[in-house]
């Protein structure tokens, strides 16, 4: 075995370009899925016109609230293109430098702090949106409407929490300051008990009836104050989640993005390897002089496997350590690695032997590796959910027929530190290589047709 | 090499019918017969990569080689490459002297580091057949190793193949459709047609043989009277 294993190698070795073919073009698949799985959705660029004055502030009675940080605040969730005028704004709008604008305008300030006067204005920002292109609208607004509603958001928590102090201070009585003086307030409690000490001194009649009146309002006020503020906290967000997690098997985004990336390169070097060099004892005639007594067919499949497995341990290692500048990866996990990867190999190799017995000849076998491999990797990572449950059981099943998943399975659960047991996908890994070995043993016996 | 009553079916289709041969050491037997006739289904038989579906093949003097119509080489490969991956395979105690020995034969020693891809047809089946002879068989079963060769390499296989026997006391069995060829470089000849066996002997046995059963065509070339022949014979 060891012999052929060399040859393969020297044969690999005198192609060059299909050796670089090889191992680049599924790394270049594999980080560019990885790298749209990782940054989407992104940030948007959105132009942004702040003409709110520095010095202005929600102010909620005579009380000025903290600065909000609204600059911050907004270009946290998109990359900010500051502009000078609103002029400007439309123009980067127009050009499509920018997905849209989002203008400030001067009164806006103002205009909030209106809401607690007689005469209230509606404050308004104010968005300019390009809409050629719908997904790109679509996009857009769903940003701006989850901007207004966080600033709106922020805004009611600052008036509900200053709200809640005054409320607090009729409640509970303290101080507070009007033009540079401490007053000093009373309030509800203390109040009631004033008047309660009062009305044992005021005799039985009609002041004393009156009294008791009021006792009884200032109790009935303290009483209901007291579930206002709570009830004015939670007027900002009526509605909290409770989040529960019922699949804890999922990895970080990045690292499914790494795993994804680093099945994708493992499936593509391990499948097109194996098939076509099967399928090039073949093309070469080689193939009835080897098994005439030379090479058994099984020792010929294992040595076909172990080639692949070592070429697509040994890529996608490559893969992962050119990534290590880039993103965190644990490499004291690599004895798991290397389990995840030489058993994803395994059976991707397998396939790919299923598939170069099959074929007629490399050219064959590279076009049915594409045609299997590439449609298999996108349908094994189609989330539940996406489409219907009968639909998705087909994936599944689909899914679970292939090494791609498992294999993903495997090595997202030695990359992630956090993830689960590889053990099932290892299994599942086994059954699969060993259901594909005996496929591909079977589809060798049209080889020996001369 | 003693083949008896060999029979080969393909569904419906009788490919061989009861075929015997019988060689022996350093003879050199040509196959011949029109395209269809069984000549390659009688030497795969012989070589052990096809099952018989009836018959019997025994060969008391050691292993067979066997080569393949077309060469089976590692195109990317050098010519020592194959030698020595084949030599391995094979389980050769001295696979570099095996090598050198085949290269000596060929004399393609000169060209042993060229890949096998660059050179030409006859050199390639000269490797295919060194090939071959790598385990030292008692015999050597060449599927029409002329084909798609030129005549000057033509003459220069077969004067190499013709030595395998001489000088070796290697038996050769080859199969062709060229009646001239065979007649040339086989000392003996086996006539097959439609997998039946229509001749075993030598050449001026089987001119003899046309010129009786079709004397009509006998005045002219081997290769019409020989046609003659077969359709005399119902083929």
């Amino acid at each position: 075995m060891r012999w052929l294993l060399l040859k393969d190698l020297q044969i690999l070795r005198r192609s060059p370009l299909q050796a670089v073919l090889l191992v680049a073009y599924p790394v270049l698949i594999a980080v560019l899925v990885g790298f749209a799985i990782s940054r989407s959705p992104t940030k948007p660029r959105v132009a942004f016109l702040n003409e709110v004055p520095s010095d202005a502030r929600v102010s909620v009675g005579t009380t000025e609230l903290p600065k909000i940080g609204v600059n911050d605040r907004i270009c946290e969730r998109v990359e900010c293109v500051k502009v000078k005028s609103r002029a400007e704004a439309v123009g980067e709008v127009r050009s499509g430098d920018v997905l849209a604008a989002l203008v400030l305008p001067s009164e806006l300030v103002e205009r909030i702090n209106s809401l607690s006067t007689p005469a209230p204005s509606t404050p308004k920002v104010e968005v300019i949106v390009n809409e050629d292109d719908p997904v790109k609208a679509r996009l857009v607004n769903d940003r701006i409407d989850a901007l207004l509603t966080q600033a709106n958001l922020t805004i009611a928590r600052r008036i509900a929490a200053e709200g809640g102090k005054f409320l607090g201070l009729v409640l509970d009585g303290g101080h507070f300051e009007v033009l540079g003086q401490r007053i000093g307030i009373l309030g509800l409690r203390r109040s009631a008990q004033v008047l309660d000490e009062l009305r044992a001194l005021v005799p039985e009649g009609r002041r004393r009836r009156s009294l008791e009146r009021v006792v009884r309002f200032t109790d009935l006020a303290r009483d209901n104050l007291g579930t206002a503020v709570p009830l004015l906290a939670r007027l900002t967000q009526p509605i909290a989640v409770d989040k529960e997690v019922v699949n804890a098997s999922t990895p970080p985004l990045e690292t499914f993005a790494i795993a994804v990336a680093a099945t994708l390169t493992l499936a593509f070097v391990t499948v097109l390897l194996v098939g076509g060099s099967l399928a090039l004892e073949r093309e070469e005639n080689a193939y009835p002089r080897l098994v005439r007594g030379l090479v058994s067919r099984r020792a010929l499949l294992g040595e076909k496997v172990l080639l692949g497995t070592i070429a697509g341990l040994a890529v996608t290692l490559l893969m992962l350590g050119a990534l290590t500048p880039f993103v965190a990866l644990h490499w004291s996990r690599l004895g798991l690695w290397l389990l995840a990867i030489a058993a994803g190999g395994a059976g991707l190799a397998a396939a790919g032997a299923a598939l170069g017995a099959a074929a007629r000849d490399v050219r064959a076998v590279s076009l049915l590796a594409f045609m299997v491999t590439l449609p298999v990797a996108l349908l094994s990572l189609v989330p539940s959910g996406a489409v219907g449950p009968a639909l998705y059981d087909a994936i599944r099943l689909i899914a679970a027929l292939f090494p791609f998943k498992p294999a993903l399975q495997a090595i997202g659960g030695a990359l992630d530190p956090a993830g689960p047991s590889i053990a099932p996908a290892l299994l599942h890994l086994a059954i699969l290589a060993a259901a594909y070995a005996l496929l591909a043993r079977f589809a060798l016996r049209r080889f020996a047709s001369v | 090499m003693r083949a008896s009553g060999l029979v080969k079916r393909y569904g419906s289709r009788e490919a061989l019918r009861g075929v015997d041969l019988k060689t022996e050491p350093g003879e050199l037997v040509a196959v011949i017969g029109p395209n269809g006739a069984g000549k390659t289904t009688l030497l795969s038989i012989l070589a052990g990569i096809v099952k018989a579906d009836a018959g019997e093949v025994s060969v008391p003097g050691g292993e067979v080689g066997w080569v393949p119509q077309q060469a089976a080489l590692y195109r990317r490969l050098t010519v020592e490459e194959n030698l020595l991956l084949f030599a391995r395979l094979e389980g050769n105690g001295d696979p570099r002297g095996a090598v050198e020995e085949m290269l000596e034969l060929t004399a393609l020693s000169e060209r042993r580091g060229d890949v096998v891809a660059r050179l030409s047809g006859g050199n390639q089946q000269r490797i295919n057949i060194a090939i071959g002879l790598l385990a030292r068989p008692a015999v050597l079963l060449l599927d029409e190793p002329s084909v798609g060769l030129d005549p000057r390499q033509r003459a220069r296989l077969w004067e190499f193949v013709g030595g395998l026997s001489e000088s070796r006391d290697t038996t050769v069995v080859f199969s062709t459709h060229d009646i001239q060829e065979a007649e040339r470089y086989g000392r003996r000849l086996l006539v097959l047609a439609d997998g039946e066996a229509l001749f075993d002997g030598e050449p001026g046995e089987l001119r003899d043989a046309v010129r009786r059963e079709a004397p009509e065509a006998a005045e002219r070339d081997f290769e019409t009277a020989f046609v003659a022949f077969l359709q005399h014979r119902g083929h």
